[in-house]
């Protein structure tokens, strides 16, 4: 309110910067510049940004944030890496409405309040025109009240409980259902499994696919049912217990959604009693190549997850996304699902700006649903008016180089049903 | 009027009109409203960090888990604000209308007993006032009857502390688990999220600090106070002069506890929600460090201490995203290394003595000008009615 400075001046004054920036970019592609130029005049500021967003005739500034530190630091980091490229490759092709991208980072350091906080001052202080951001459940939801108040746009990247829509987030991930579904129905076919044991950490997300995975497993799978259900404290490193049960039960599928740094224990644990792929079969929702680092490929290897990205994805668009991740930070760097979901933000909020002429948020939000992606490494995918995204379910199986191979993939499009019926 | 002037600063309620200047008038004038809501939610682990001052400092008994005070006091303000947000209309969605979503998402049908009182503004306050309170007793009689104390009694404050974090995630179904609880938007349908709102929650705040620094003043220049600090000394004197020290310090314990779970609720009124991450060990003995970099011993260094160590968390977290925890740990080290009184302490031995030096009395001389006085070691006098900012001066010895 008493803040003097006005939010679209205030940017300029580091003209010279910017300039010198732009001639940079503009080396390797002599085209750029003009057609920047021509793009930008065709979209006027006071034409593109009524709401008195961050964007200038050369500029847009959006917020990132994640954890850059604390414990969610070793999850989040290639959220903060794919994001980062996208808006650098969005940036070299010369923006987004003629307008270069400057990103301010900002860290939420693994802890709700402060995310709440980061959030408030990317909107109220900073006025970007959106937000990547959010990893956890927990920081979603601190942030929401926030985004839904000051009318911000976060585009959160991560697969999740579902429950939830709102004008002001697009969810890049996937929703319960369509992680959850196709797996269960996979491991029923084609792995005749009929007993399954569910296990997971002890939150929301664990407990709400579970509620789905156990409805779904009791009504709609032939002669299925849950023999054991079973959670542990966020952090729990001891399953001696549950490797008891298990042994006790004998399940078909051990079903699991074990996060973190309990993952690396329950993996090894089950290594240890004996409970490897070659006498169990295990389909997780929470194991991507990033956990597999932690866990070892050999202690993994043969057991399956259940997600919609895989690195070792066969298609032009995924080999190009890989090996320009790669290039970018190191050749030792994986790809888990949530880095690509966390890519695909950018894209989709460039494709929706340009479709909507604008940068307000309130023009966004209307068009984002039906927005397209055909270069998304992951394939077509599609946003639907409840803004999560149509996408594929596919299966892996864990390799011992910490990769996967994938083998099923859901033939159509699954479309997102965050408030599923029939599973509350 | 001379009379008065001496009172003033023989009270060291000159200092507390300058923190409630700066408070109420500087900060609202210089600042716009977000960061004045931001300091309104630093101003909130004030309570905490005087409260600190009262039991830490006077009383001499060290907690590292006054985050469960705080904590319990934010969630039965967000106890209140959720059940007024759980209306059957705006959840009409959930399998269970009217009942926090958090409980439908874990498949619990209907409102546990215990929530009910909640329901009522009234009883909501009195429960921010008087459960923490409770507990605080019954810990701290268990353990000063049994004459637990010092380290002792450190460790059993972050056993509670630990014992809280697991009880609120382990039942996320009643209490929002690691989540914990959010989308508060109206106390008794009053948008507390709207610019007038904020303003308002900030001026009453400040206005219960200044409220809860005057309190603990008036008590450390009583009787009271005294005795505290006696026992901080030497507490085996007190207890063979007659006084039955336990209560004393069961007494500061639930003092500190109180303004706590103030400072928990204005908490939850100000930013929205309340979660486990402020009832675990890492945030009480961060509040304890509020504390020891302000002064332990100041009423009012606490609060600058609390500011600063903020401000500074911020602005470094906002200017340096990739380096902010190294300067967070340099300022902490740089503190307690350079003046291991605090600021109130460095106030005391450097700035103090400039304004003195005009007027000075023969028995001033023996003000430390060394740096380092040294605080609570044995055989120290008491000092009745110390000035407020602290009472670190070597006195005559």
């Amino acid at each position: 309110m008493a803040d003097k400075k006005d939010p679209i001046q205030a940017p300029l004054t580091d003209t010279q910067r910017r300039k010198m920036l732009m001639g940079m970019a503009s080396a390797p592609a002599l085209m750029m510049p003009a057609m920047t130029w021509a793009n930008a005049a065709q979209y006027p500021t006071a034409k593109v940004n009524t709401t008195k967003l961050a964007v200038t005739d050369t500029e847009v500034v959006v917020g990132q944030l994640h954890s850059a530190t604390g414990t969610m630091a070793i999850s989040e980091t290639g959220s903060i890496q794919a994001e980062q490229l996208a808006i650098d490759q969005i940036n070299a092709m010369g923006g987004v409405l003629g307008r270069k991208i400057r990103v301010i980072k900002e860290d939420g350091a693994s802890d709700w309040p402060t995310f709440a906080e980061k959030s408030k001052k990317l909107l109220v202080q900073d006025h970007v025109a959106c937000v990547f951001g959010c990893w956890t459940s927990a920081s979603r939801k601190a942030v929401l009240p926030i985004f839904e108040k000051e009318n911000g746009m976060l585009y959160y990247p991560t697969f999740y409980e579902g429950l939830e829509q709102s004008k002001n987030v697009i969810y890049t991930g996937q929703e319960a259902t369509q992680q959850i579904l196709f797996g269960l129905d996979w491991a029923s076919k084609e792995k005749k499994a009929k007993t399954f044991f569910l296990v997971g950490s002890d939150y929301i997300w664990p407990r709400t696919s579970m509620k789905i995975a156990r409805k779904h497993i009791e009504g709609h799978l032939r002669a299925s049912s849950v023999v054991g259900e079973e959670y542990y404290p966020l952090g729990h490193t001891n399953f001696n217990s549950l490797i008891n049960k298990i042994k006790l039960k004998k399940p078909d599928v051990i079903f699991a959604a074990v996060v973190g740094g309990s993952n690396v224990a329950f993996y090894k644990q089950l290594k240890a009693a004996g409970i490897t792929a070659s006498k169990q079969f295990l389909l997780t929702i929470s194991v991507t190549e990033d956990e597999v680092l932690g866990i070892g490929g050999e202690n993994i290897a043969g057991f399956y997850s259940s997600m919609k990205y895989f690195q070792s994805l066969d298609n032009p668009n995924n080999k190009a996304f890989v090996e320009a991740f790669k290039k970018a930070y190191g050749p030792k760097s994986v790809i888990g699902d949530v880095t690509q979901a966390g890519y695909l933000g950018p894209w989709i909020w460039k494709a929706t700006v340009e479709k909507a002429g604008s940068f307000d948020v309130d023009k966004i939000a209307a068009a984002s649903g039906g927005i397209e992606l055909k270069t998304a490494p992951e394939g077509y995918v599609k946003v639907h008016d409840n803004h999560h995204l149509w996408s594929r379910a596919r299966i892996g199986m864990a390799q011992a180089d910490g990769q996967f191979k994938v083998v099923a993939e859901s033939p159509e499009l699954i479309q997102p049903d965050p408030f599923p019926k029939g599973y509350q | 009027m001379n009379a008065l002037k001496i009172w003033i600063g023989k009270s060291g309620l000159g200092s507390v009109l300058i923190l409630a200047l700066i408070i109420l008038v500087v900060f609202p004038l210089t600042m716009d409203l977000f960061r004045l809501n931001l300091v309104g939610k630093y101003l909130t682990y004030g309570f905490v960090a005087v409260g600190l001052v009262m039991l830490w400092g006077y009383g001499g008994v060290l907690s590292l888990g006054q985050g469960v005070f705080f904590g319990l006091g934010g969630y039965m303000m967000a106890m209140f604000m959720k059940l007024e947000a759980s209306d059957p209309v705006t959840t009409k969605i959930q399998s269970t209308p009217g009942i926090p979503d958090f409980m439908d998402w874990n498949q619990i049908t209907e409102l546990p007993f215990w929530w009910e009182p909640f329901r009522h503004l009234p009883l909501a306050l009195i429960a921010v006032l008087l459960v923490p309170t409770l507990l605080a007793f019954i810990i701290s009689y268990a353990m000063f009857k049994r004459r637990v104390g010092g380290v002792y009694f450190a460790i059993i404050t972050q056993a509670v502390a630990l014992i809280m974090t697991v009880l609120i995630i382990g039942q996320q179904g009643y209490t929002g688990g690691v989540n914990g609880i959010t989308d508060l938007k109206t106390m008794l349908g009053w948008d507390t999220r709207e610019d007038t709102a904020k303003y308002i929650l900030y001026f009453v705040n400040g206005g219960l600090l200044i409220g809860a620094i005057l309190l603990c003043r008036w008590i450390q220049m009583s009787k009271l106070g005294t005795l505290l600090l006696a026992m901080r000394d030497k507490e085996d004197r007190v207890r063979f002069s007659g006084y039955d020290v336990s209560m004393f310090k069961v007494f500061a314990f639930c003092l500190a506890a109180m303004l706590s779970a103030i400072g928990g609720a204005m908490f939850t009124l100000q930013v929205g929600f309340m979660s486990p991450s402020f009832v675990g060990i890492v945030p009480s003995i961060e509040m304890v460090i509020f504390a020891a970099v302000g002064g332990r011993m100041s009423l009012v260094g606490a609060v600058y201490g609390t500011l600063l160590v903020n401000f500074g968390k911020t602005y470094f977290s906002e200017s340096f995203p990739d380096l902010w925890l190294f300067l967070m740990a340099a300022l902490f080290i740089g503190v307690v290394l350079a003046f291991p009184n605090g600021l109130a302490g460095l106030y005391e031995s450097h700035v103090k003595p400039l304004f003195g030096r005009r007027k000075a009395k023969p028995e001033t001389t023996a003000a430390p000008g060394d740096g380092t006085p040294h605080t609570s070691t044995g055989g120290k006098p008491l000092s009745r009615g110390a000035p407020i900012s602290g009472d670190v001066q070597g006195q005559s010895a």
